[in-house]
């Protein structure tokens, strides 16, 4: 395990750039199919321009005891894929050759991840020609019997844009694949050139609703750089903001998952308890999908102790009425004939793909950074990790459930009992040549934000991972073998971003 | 040709619209929504007859005539079954073949219209709709034998006039045979848990994905025969289990209301069946009229 025994990182701990090991290009690709191959897996694996049409590739990777390492590679035009003995670099590999301009030499399979022109080429050097964004090049099975279903970029419901297209055999999906990217906005080339009061805004709009998740991890990432200290108030404030939107979401999707086996009672029902839930952020920020709480340095708005009363009363009623509300869904014997042994993740997937959140605990793979990397407030309050081992979408569906409770017992027991300070202190100056990686346990699984500072102690790279990033090829690969008219349910219970894989 | 029988299949199918308000209706009560008003398929009707059509560039001359196929189907079906008490209005030996014929025809050119779009979405509507009148039609046919073993008619309104009272004896195998016609209903008509006639995801469509690209005046009859084979299919079931007398046309209309608010209540609190598990309820309808017609051998 050679990039463990070179360097140490924590989350939201800023180290010197001259801490992180440089390697050949070589002994970079050896180390880190070592320490993949022992079980750890890729939080982050990115480009960034340097001087001299260099670019420096990154690599954070997390050990199977969740320690997290860094190691760096500088290379001019390629550099040796990993992908051929490790399929989790596929996508990281692709989306290197679409920002930064460089070659994964040996890739097997290299596709446009985004479609934009390189965004991160270092300075004077052009695109290269081999790589058309505009000709995504789909797989195809030649035969009579297999038809193609393409579905999106436009799709009958108020969803973001994507385009699927399936191979079926008569009702059976033999192979679906997902192309993305309509919604690339260039969000890190923005958060790289913004200052922090703005870039916060971008960061709260990576994916619409995630925003206490994103926007928390920026600022982890700047608060690191700049020593900042939260007050445990803020620190509180955030987590209470961070659990209520995952507890929105979660009812939210667990409402859409009897929607979509045309459920109703609980449909209606679960939605009405998100919309409460949603107000509560409201209640917090002024905004239902809580923008604006969370900046730089700590929160923007105190909770005074009436409002904590009110939104623990609140809290108190909504818990009321969920009890009954799963039991109806779960208990419900159709619901589970729909739910049961549709579109299984095998528990291998989350090693070979590198799967995040939800979808990985649902193959009783017990990752969740609140408890592998905790920060703020959970570095005192630890909320158990909910797994289930079916890797279907009930397993999903139940973990979801439990994260919900959890989620909803930590919110009563610390929304009223919040510990003093200041809601918000300043930020120093960044420092310069540092690296920090910042994770959050979003509601979808691990946000990671990797921040580089330049030697001029401006942000020279910001690397934003979405967890959709890490889960959108499990969704791919689950629906081959199922019904295709079982999809919008297994599209459902992972819920996955466009706009956060997009960026 | 039974021209006093005229007047309730016009009533009847002045009223469809309505049935099918009653069941969205019933729905949306149970799931603790309001649901849209009682009438909004009149509306709808009234909107869509005065819009103008969209008709895909893949499709023939022959996509013009569809629409109206389906309704024209729909309502010559209607002709045939027996709805007031002087019996149907066209009536011939073996009518209830043509019956079916009829209400096959008019599956058959709403599958043909989605075809004709030329979209993989319609197609696939199509095929899981042909997938689904193959165990209808048969468990179809069971419930008629089984009818015509019970009265000893051979037409629409001999098999429809009161089973109930000619042989009170075998009430068990008519009520098997409304429970078969029940679950046909809801196969024919793509209520949930068969179909979901409120999702937006064409993927799982089977009924709505056939009508995504018709529009104007053609989905209008689409629409129109599909609540009135709601009604009909309601009102067979009603003559089954509903006894005989004076009162024949208010007892029907009373069980055709009573029937969509069971539909209501039945789609209300059920979720949908996993497709390719959906034969094995249909199976349910044709083992239900077997029963009956094991019942009624002698």
């Amino acid at each position: 395990m050679t990039v463990r025994a070179t360097s140490d990182l924590r989350n939201r701990w800023a180290v010197p750039r001259a801490s992180i090991p440089d390697v050949g290009p070589e002994e970079f690709r050896g180390a880190l199919l070592a320490a993949i191959g022992a079980g750890g897996r890729f939080v982050a694996y990115f480009g960034m321009p340097e001087e001299a049409q260099h670019v420096r590739i990154y690599a954070v990777v997390e050990d199977e005891l969740a320690r997290l390492a860094a190691i760096s590679t500088r290379v001019l035009d390629r550099f040796p894929s990993l992908t051929p003995d490790c399929s989790s670099a596929s996508r990281f590999e692709c989306e290197i050759a679409e920002q930064c301009g460089v070659e994964p030499a040996g890739h097997p399979a290299l596709k446009p991840v985004r479609r934009h022109p390189p965004d991160h080429l270092p300075s004077g050097r052009a695109a290269p020609a081999g790589f058309d964004r505009n000709a995504y090049p789909f797989e195809r099975i030649e035969s009579h019997d297999v038809h193609e279903v393409g579905v999106g970029p436009v799709h009958a419901g108020i969803i973001e844009p994507g385009h699927f297209r399936f191979r079926a055999y008569g009702e059976e999906v033999l192979d679906l694949e997902i192309m993305l990217g309509y919604q690339h906005r260039g969000v890190e080339r923005l958060l790289e050139t913004l200052p922090p009061r703005r870039g916060v805004l971008v960061a709260e709009s990576i994916a619409g609703d995630t925003v206490i998740g994103h926007a928390e991890a920026y600022c982890a990432a700047y608060e690191a750089l700049g020593r900042a200290r939260k007050s445990p108030r803020a620190q509180a404030i955030r987590g209470v903001a961070l659990e209520l939107e995952r507890l929105a979401n979660h009812l939210g999707d667990l409402g859409a998952m009897a929607g979509d086996v045309a459920f109703q009672p609980a449909a209606a029902f679960l939605g009405q308890l998100r919309g409460d839930c949603l107000n509560l952020l409201m209640m917090l920020s002024g905004n239902r999908y809580g923008r604006g709480l969370v900046r730089p340095g700590g929160v923007l708005f105190d909770v005074p102790e009436p409002m904590a009363d009110e939104i623990h009363r609140r809290l108190e009623a909504l818990a009321e009425g969920l009890r009954p509300v799963l039991d109806l869904l779960f208990e419900h014997a159709m619901v589970q004939g729909r739910f049961e042994g549709v579109g299984v993740v095998p528990q291998a997937w989350c090693q070979s793909l590198g799967l995040v959140g939800p979808v990985a605990r649902a193959c009783a793979v017990a990752r969740d950074v609140r408890h592998d990397h905790p920060f703020g407030i959970f570095r005192f309050a630890h909320l158990p990790i909910a797994t289930a081992w079916a890797g279907d979408v009930l397993a999903r569906a139940l973990v979801r459930r439990l994260e919900a409770q959890r989620s909803l017992d930590f919110l009563l027991e610390r929304v009223r009992s919040l510990p003093r300070g200041e809601p918000r202190v300043p930020c120093e100056a960044l420092r310069p040549d540092e690296l920090v990686v910042a994770l959050t346990e979003g509601w979808r699984g691990e946000i990671a934000h990797v921040v580089v500072t330049g030697g001029d102690g401006q942000v020279a790279r910001h690397k934003v991972i979405d967890p959709s990033f890490h889960n959108w090829p499990a969704l791919g690969a689950a629906m081959a073998g199922n019904q295709i008219s079982d999809f919008p349910l297994c599209n459902k219970s992972f819920n996955l971003s466009y706009a956060g894989h997009d960026l | 040709m039974n021209a006093a029988g005229l007047a309730p299949v016009l009533l009847l199918m002045g009223l469809a619209p309505l049935v099918q308000g009653l069941v969205h209706r019933t729905r949306a009560l149970i799931t603790g929504r309001r649901g849209i008003p009682l009438l909004q398929l009149y509306r709808d009707l009234w909107k869509l007859a005065r819009k103008g059509t969209v008709v895909s560039r893949t499709s023939s001359g022959l996509f013009a005539a569809l629409p109206s196929a389906v309704l024209a189907a729909a309502i010559g079906a209607a002709l045939l079954a027996p709805l007031g008490p002087g019996g149907s209005v066209l009536r011939f030996p073996g009518d209830f073949v043509a019956f079916a014929g009829l209400l096959a025809l008019s599956r058959y050119a709403l599958i043909l219209a989605g075809f004709e779009s030329g979209s993989s979405f319609e197609g696939m509507g199509a095929s899981r709709e042909v997938t689904i009148a193959t165990f209808a039609e048969p468990a179809l046919f069971l419930c008629l034998a089984a009818l015509a073993l019970v009265t000893g008619g051979r037409d629409m309104s001999s098999l429809f006039g009161s089973p109930m009272a000619r042989a009170p004896l075998l009430a068990p195998a008519l009520i098997l045979v409304a429970g078969s016609l029940f679950v046909l209903l809801l196969a024919e008509t793509g209520q949930v848990p068969v179909d979901d006639p409120t999702t937006h995801l064409e993927l799982t469509m089977i009924h709505e994905v056939i009508v995504l690209d018709l529009g104007g005046p053609d989905l209008g009859c689409v629409l129109y025969a599909a609540s009135l084979k709601l009604t009909l299919l309601a009102a067979l079931i009603a003559a089954v289990l509903v006894p005989p007398g004076p009162m024949h046309l208010p007892w029907m209309v009373a069980g055709v209301a009573a029937i969509a608010v069971v539909v209501g209540v039945v789609a209300g609190f059920s979720a949908r069946i996993r497709l390719d598990r959906l034969p094995q309820f249909l199976t349910a309808a044709v083992v239900l009229a077997s029963l009956a017609l094991a019942l009624t051998l002698r």
